[in-house]
């Protein structure tokens, strides 16, 4: 397993006004780089359990309770292809506002973390991550009332970071920031369930090239909206432990609005955007 | 008594020796064409990483080798064996693609003075994926791995290139994404023998590491492949062309056929990937290591092709 601090991409500043939200996603990163420097210390003592510190630098100490009346997590106890896992979220309680999926092991643990737009009823996530090693999985969500609650999940894999994500390096430059919109039919006439797909290589910064010795720079989407009309569906703050062409798949309550609409970025400032129209039938 | 021991040391040393040797089997399928067959196996210390089938085609002046095993430990024998068949002097070493089987015995054949040849894309795949290798198979090959070290090709291929061995040609083909994205296989005219690399399976599940729909695309391609025997990337040392191909292309389209549908269906990749091609299941060695992961792979790449 690779961990090094070395290799964490800078966040560029951006220019003209700073989203909402934007200081949330500077503590975040802080957060990571803070488990990242844990990381490396385990790494030196294995059998160390990093979900302590983790709560500490993600979570800032929070009490989280855990059960599973909440949140619950999908998540395969095998991983085949280390670097496409399948991961569900299930927000079982409608109160859950943030969903926040960790995996522990990983060089950057925090995989995703995911706003619920107001209103937006969105009762499942599906994403895929990598995995770099045999790990515990965490889903933590935080409900209206402020309250934490967790789930966690053991999944055997491993090399997902450091490893060969892109399997066609030429296709993979090619179609950088392409979306796709895809809907499913929903047997529930007021729910509606979809995917955002987005090409991106999302490349670790992990990979070290043995000849030249230089690292592959870290290319990662770091932030996707995710709206119906104006209203946020869902928001996503995430990292290198997405997969290759992030994929978010989702059910919501449908507002009337006409179109979804997605807007991503990535760590090197990529803005990437799409609108699909949905129409008034589910 | 010291006689006795001394005489059994000896034997068992013999044995030894013979063993290595009888070990690393080299057999001529046609003149000047040598092929060394790989097991049916996951890559480990007990097998050297000798799990790939290697190569080499003499001409008159010159040899050149087709890909040189999964450890150091292989490479060198290979060298060996080869050097027992031939005397003239080694000027290529070409590998078929990135896979840790088919290049980690490069370094056996590091001072020989030859060229190291492959697809245009090869250093770039070595570069991406090199460290990982190197540090994931240390849990397969043990100790094997410290003497493993990566060899990027001073000679690349982007479309065809014909190396001259005296008095015999090869020819050597770059493709475009398919098993990986530095597939390249070697046609020896002379013989009608072509070394598909892993762009062939035979008996070993077929792997799809690049593209699902390339690899479908590159099979169709390599039909038209003028050769009277193929040497596989896995499986019999040779087999006839171009009909080895057939199985390996049900396999394809029936994994993809499967997960087209899936994908229509609206299933999640989860329940797609442990279902698709099961009904290939008997037909092949190693399908549990590595359908549930070329289904994987083949859903997310067809997902985009889906309307």
């Amino acid at each position: 397993m690779i961990r090094r601090t070395a290799s964490l991409p800078a966040r560029k500043p951006r220019s003209g006004g700073e989203p909402e939200g934007s200081r949330t996603a500077l503590r975040l990163t802080a957060a990571v780089m803070a488990s990242l420097l844990a990381g490396a210390a385990f790494a030196q003592a294995p059998k160390i359990d990093p979900w302590p510190g983790l709560v500490t630098d993600i979570f800032h100490d929070r009490p989280i309770a855990a059960h599973e009346g909440v949140v619950a997590l999908q998540a395969p106890v095998r991983a085949e292809d280390a670097a496409i896992v399948p991961m569900t979220i299930t927000l079982v309680d409608p109160a859950v506002r943030k969903a926040t999926l960790v995996i522990d092991e990983n060089p950057m643990p925090m995989a995703a973390a995911f706003t619920i737009g107001e209103g937006a009823a969105v009762a499942s996530i599906e994403t895929r991550v990598r995995v770099n090693s045999y790990t515990n999985v965490h889903v933590v969500a935080e409900t209206a009332d402020g309250a934490l609650h967790s789930v966690v999940k053991f999944v055997k894999a491993s090399g997902g970071c450091s490893a060969p994500a892109i399997k066609d390096q030429d296709e993979a430059a090619a179609n950088l920031g392409k979306m796709k919109f895809r809907r499913f039919s929903s047997a529930d006439p007021a729910r509606r369930e979809a995917q955002i797909m987005i090409r991106h290589p999302n490349n670790s910064g992990l990979q070290m090239d043995p000849i030249s010795r230089a690292y592959i720079p870290a290319h990662f989407i770091d932030r996707v909206e995710v709206r119906q009309g104006d209203a946020l569906i869902f928001s996503m703050e995430g990292g290198i432990s997405l997969s290759e062409d992030p994929a978010f798949r989702f059910s919501y309550k449908p507002n009337g609005a006409r179109t979804i609409r997605v807007e991503a970025h990535d760590n090197e400032g990529g803005v990437f955007s799409g609108e699909w129209p949905v129409d008034d039938a589910s | 008594m010291l006689q006795c021991t001394r005489t059994a040391l000896a034997i068992a040393l013999f044995c030894l020796v013979a063993r290595s040797a009888g070990a690393f089997d080299l057999n001529e399928v046609a003149p000047g064409v040598f092929v060394h067959q790989g097991q049916l196996a996951l890559m480990t210390q007990e097998n050297s990483g000798d799990i790939a089938n290697l190569g080499a085609i003499v001409g008159e002046k010159a040899v050149a080798v087709i890909d040189t095993g999964g450890s150091a430990a292989e490479g060198r024998a290979f060298l060996a064996a080869l050097q027992q068949r031939t005397t003239k002097p080694l000027r290529y070493v070409i590998n078929t693609h990135v896979h840790p089987d088919h290049i980690f015995g490069n370094i056996a054949f590091r001072d020989t003075g030859a060229l190291f040849v492959g697809h245009k894309n090869l250093p770039r795949a070595l570069a991406a994926r090199g460290p990982h290798y190197l540090s994931s198979f240390r849990a397969a090959l043990g100790p094997l791995i410290d003497e493993v070290a990566l060899i990027a090709p001073t000679l690349t291929v982007d479309g065809v290139t014909t190396l001259d061995l005296g008095g015999r040609s090869i020819e050597l083909r770059a493709w475009r994404t398919a098993h990986s994205d530095a597939d390249l296989t070697v046609l020896d005219a002379a013989s009608g023998t072509l070394f598909a690399g892993d762009l062939l399976f035979l008996r070993h599940v077929p792997v799809v590491d690049g593209s699902l729909l390339g690899f479908l695309a590159v099979v169709d391609e390599l039909r038209r492949i003028d050769a009277r025997r193929v040497v596989p990337g896995h499986g019999p040392a040779v087999a006839p062309w171009p009909q080895a191909l057939d199985a390996q292309a049900a396999y394809l389209q029936r994994l993809t056929r499967d997960l087209r549908a899936a994908i229509a269906a609206g299933e999640s990749l989860g329940a797609a990937a442990t279902s698709a091609a099961q009904s290939e299941k008997s037909a092949w060695s190693l399908f549990h290591d590595y359908n549930v992961r070329n289904a994987t792979a083949g859903f997310a790449e067809l997902e985009w092709d889906s309307p």
